[in-house]
């Protein structure tokens, strides 16, 4: 009876183990390590097939905030990566884990918050004020907290205020150290204004009371840049598969697809890169 | 109530539509958990097993071990396999990171001290029923445990079911070491957590009462093949 | 001392000690000199002296908490004693001696399978396999009435069905000595008719039986010996008749006249 009960375990385990796991695992393909924002808005959904038919290179999306996903591409855990944070870019690629950046496309960030507006910032340009003002009125701000793109810039408005975030966080200013849908959800939840790429906020399907509230300011800008990991620090990085993406990402095809991706009629990225293949 | 109600009236939709992204994920998610609690019960029901019958110092303090791991946060067991599979890592050259079988091995990692540690607490009441009389029979230490394990297999079966649970419903772990990708190792709670953080929340509520609906009907499936047993009799 | 010629053991049971006797000499006689267990600070088993010899069907009466038990499992070598010698034919027991051994407990230990394989289990364990094997737990089940209920899970069955399972288990390996522990006390009179029944048949087919009970009308029905344990120690040991005519101490007087001894 025990062996008839081995026998069924067996062959139970052979029959998991041995059909393929993974069914794509001979499939030509690429590891893409980007950004929530990029994939919450769907935009990849919208591109990368047309990647795909075009060159027969499936790209595997790993979403994780920018701060992680250079992380990982120091691990050699992808093979381009596809984020936001153009200072943090140039030292990964300064530092030789990356082969070279080059813009890709831009869109830009908003301040959100409830309709009621209790700090009073709707219709500012100039959104260091705008947060200066919520700090006033102490009315609950949520940030990502977790290093990621929008964590960066968001720090960086920060600075050109008087306000410390990190010494009254808990208070107002509350952290989630998650992504930006995750954070956009608390900042409803609580009423509390936040601030977002344009790309996710048009996407975002749980906005309730929420509305943008500050855009337009030129620090709001945000701009994505895309990397080859560099294969000279791990070997097993796809090098020509990885170039030829971000050829076709910079190149009028890619450019095109990311122009004509619309949600609700509004675009989502703007195309922006150079030429010359260089930022 | 709205929001359940409408929750409810999209799950039974999209089961009913059998959308193939959706089956995918599901096919997945089985695929992935069954085979961590399988890999995770062939080792964990016989070190649970020897962990019951045998007596040498230093066991206390591995009961004690093995108990607290049950809580092992799934967080940490994903951080711990994706630095040994990163292409930084000592197993990087395995190219397993975001792949299936990463997975299989977070979960394997999560579950195994949930089955021995389960396993030794079973065994343990089993061995006290059973020891004087098999030792009178003359069975071998290494036969007896087989005879206890084999015996409490009906126990066992919800020891491996408590281990299933855990997997089928983790997400930390796998989406560390999978990277929810599409088609490639998005899974029930992976996908959960994404259309959360797209705001979706109404879908991201009925696939959670799909992968509810999934536990239901494997832990019906298991029930039910030990009550057709004879519960009473070999319970 | 193999007798070639001689024509093939027929019942089982003969089979069962035709392959007992070629396996190795007896173990009997069986003896303890001053034996002691002790457990928790006590002395639980206290300087025991006694020799078992092969043939009569002893029994052990005493009070509650005079060890009887616990000399069962000394002499079963399920537990080890705290001093003093304890062998059968000159060896300690031990694996090889409880091999020519079997033991039936109070409450019956019944694995999670059916009857049937309740005895399968017992005789594998023993070596046997195959055919042999099954006809001797279909010759057993048969002796212990349990024939239709062979395909029942044992422990769905009866009190008085499970030790009946118990002491056809223990006999169907064919052993030299049966220990049993009260084996009939809360069981119904048929049901310890029927195992007392099995008893005298193996006493009548050689087996040596050292039974434990509390119940003297089934020590005067079974015991060809008594005897009397009491604190630890043997306190009267004799042939049957003269024990209850007279009981030689008067802790064992007291005890056969029914009085509470402590």
């Amino acid at each position: 009876m025990i062996r008839r009960l081995f026998l069924t375990l067996t062959l139970t385990a052979t029959l998991l183990l041995g059909a393929p796991l993974d069914p794509r695992a001979d499939e030509r393909f690429i590891t893409l390590q980007s950004t929530t924002s990029t994939q919450n808005s769907g935009l990849f959904d919208h591109i990368l097939p047309r990647f795909t038919e075009a060159t027969g290179i499936a790209v595997r999306v790993v979403a994780v905030g920018t701060g992680q996903a250079l992380k990982n591409g120091r691990n050699g855990d992808g093979d381009v990566l596809l984020v936001h944070a153009k200072a943090a870019e140039e030292k990964f690629v300064a530092e030789g884990f990356g082969v070279a950046r080059h813009d890709v496309m831009y869109n830009d960030f908003v301040l959100v918050g409830p309709a009621e507006d209790p700090a009073g910032i709707e219709d500012l340009r100039d959104a260091p004020a705008a947060l200066a003002r919520i700090a006033a009125a102490e009315s609950p701000f949520v940030s990502r907290g977790d290093d990621s793109g929008t964590h960066k810039k968001e720090l960086a408005l920060w600075r050109a205020t008087e306000v410390e975030p990190a010494a009254v966080s808990g208070t107002w200013y509350r952290e989630t150290g998650q992504g930006m849908g995750a954070t956009l959800n608390a900042a409803v939840g609580m009423g509390a204004y936040a601030m977002t790429d344009r790309g996710t906020w048009i996407s975002f399907k749980n906005k309730a009371g929420h509305a943008v509230l500050v855009e337009g300011d030129a620090r709001l800008f945000n701009q994505y840049g895309v990397i080859l990991v560099n294969p000279a620090k791990h070997a097993r990085v796809k090098a020509a598969d990885g170039q030829a993406f971000i050829d076709w990402l910079t190149g009028p095809a890619g450019q095109a697809a990311i122009a004509d991706f619309t949600l609700d009629g509004k675009q989502l990225f703007y195309p922006n890169a150079k030429g010359d293949g260089t930022s | 109530m709205q929001d359940f109600a409408a929750a409810f009236a999209l799950a039974f939709g999209l089961i009913a539509e059998g959308d193939a992204a959706l089956l995918e994920i599901i096919w997945l998610s089985l695929r992935v958990s069954v085979t961590a609690v399988l890999i995770a019960c062939a080792f964990g029901l016989p070190l649970g097993a020897a962990l019951a019958v045998a007596r040498f110092p230093g066991r206390g303090a591995i009961v004690t071990l093995l108990n607290a791991l049950m809580g092992l946060p799934p967080v940490v067991v994903g951080l711990m396999v994706y630095l040994i599979l990163s292409n930084a890592g000592p197993l990087g050259v395995l190219g397993l990171l975001y792949t299936p079988t990463a997975m299989i091995i977070a979960q394997t990692l999560l579950v195994t001290p949930i089955v021995a540690a389960l396993t030794r607490q079973v065994i343990e009441d089993l061995h006290g029923e059973y020891d004087e009389q098999l030792r009178s029979l003359g069975v071998e230490r290494l036969a007896a445990t087989a005879t206890l394990l084999w015996d409490g297999r009906y126990s066992l079966l919800t020891v491996a079911l408590a281990g299933f649970g855990r997997a089928i419903a983790e997400v930390g772990a796998v989406m560390i070491v999978g990277g929810n990708i599409n088609h490639v190792t998005r899974v029930m709670t992976t996908a959960i957590a994404l259309e959360t953080s797209k705001g979706e929340l109404g879908l991201a509520l009925a696939l959670g009462i799909i992968l509810v609906g999934l536990a239901v009907f494997v832990n019906g499936c298991v029930m039910s093949l030990r009550a057709g047993a004879g519960r009473a009799a070999y319970a | 001392m193999l007798e070639l010629a001689e024509p093939l053991p027929q019942t089982p049971l003969q089979r069962a000690a035709a392959a007992r006797d070629l396996e190795a000499a007896t173990i009997l006689p069986g003896r303890a000199e001053d034996l002691v267990y002790e457990a928790g600070g006590r002395r639980l088993i206290d300087g025991l002296e006694l020799r078992l010899e092969a043939g009569p069907l002893t029994v052990l009466v005493g009070p509650n908490g005079a060890g009887k038990s616990l000399l069962l499992r000394l002499l079963h070598g399920l537990i080890e004693p705290s001093a003093g010698q304890l062998h059968w034919a000159g060896r300690a027991p031990g694996k090889e001696t409880r091999r020519r051994q079997a033991m039936v407990f109070q409450r019956p230990v019944m694995l999670r399978r059916s009857a049937a394989a309740n005895l399968h289990y017992a005789l594998r364990a023993k070596g046997l396999d195959g055919l042999p094997l099954a006809e001797l737990a279909r010759d057993w089940l048969a002796r212990a009435g349990l024939a239709e209920l062979a395909g029942r899970p044992a422990r769905l069955l009866s009190g008085g069905e499970q030790q009946r399972l118990a002491v056809a288990r223990a006999l169907s390996t064919g052993p030299e000595v049966l220990f049993l522990d009260e084996p009939t006390a809360s069981l119904d009179p048929a049901s310890a008719l029927a195992i007392e029944e099995l008893i005298l048949e193996a006493r009548a087919a050689g087996t040596k039986i050292v039974l434990v009970t509390h119940d003297l009308g089934q020590a005067r029905r079974l015991a060809d010996e008594v005897v009397f344990l009491y604190r630890g120690r043997v306190e009267a040991q004799a042939p049957a008749e003269r024990f209850f005519d007279d009981p030689i101490s008067d802790k064992a007087r007291a005890f056969v006249a029914g009085r509470i001894v402590v």
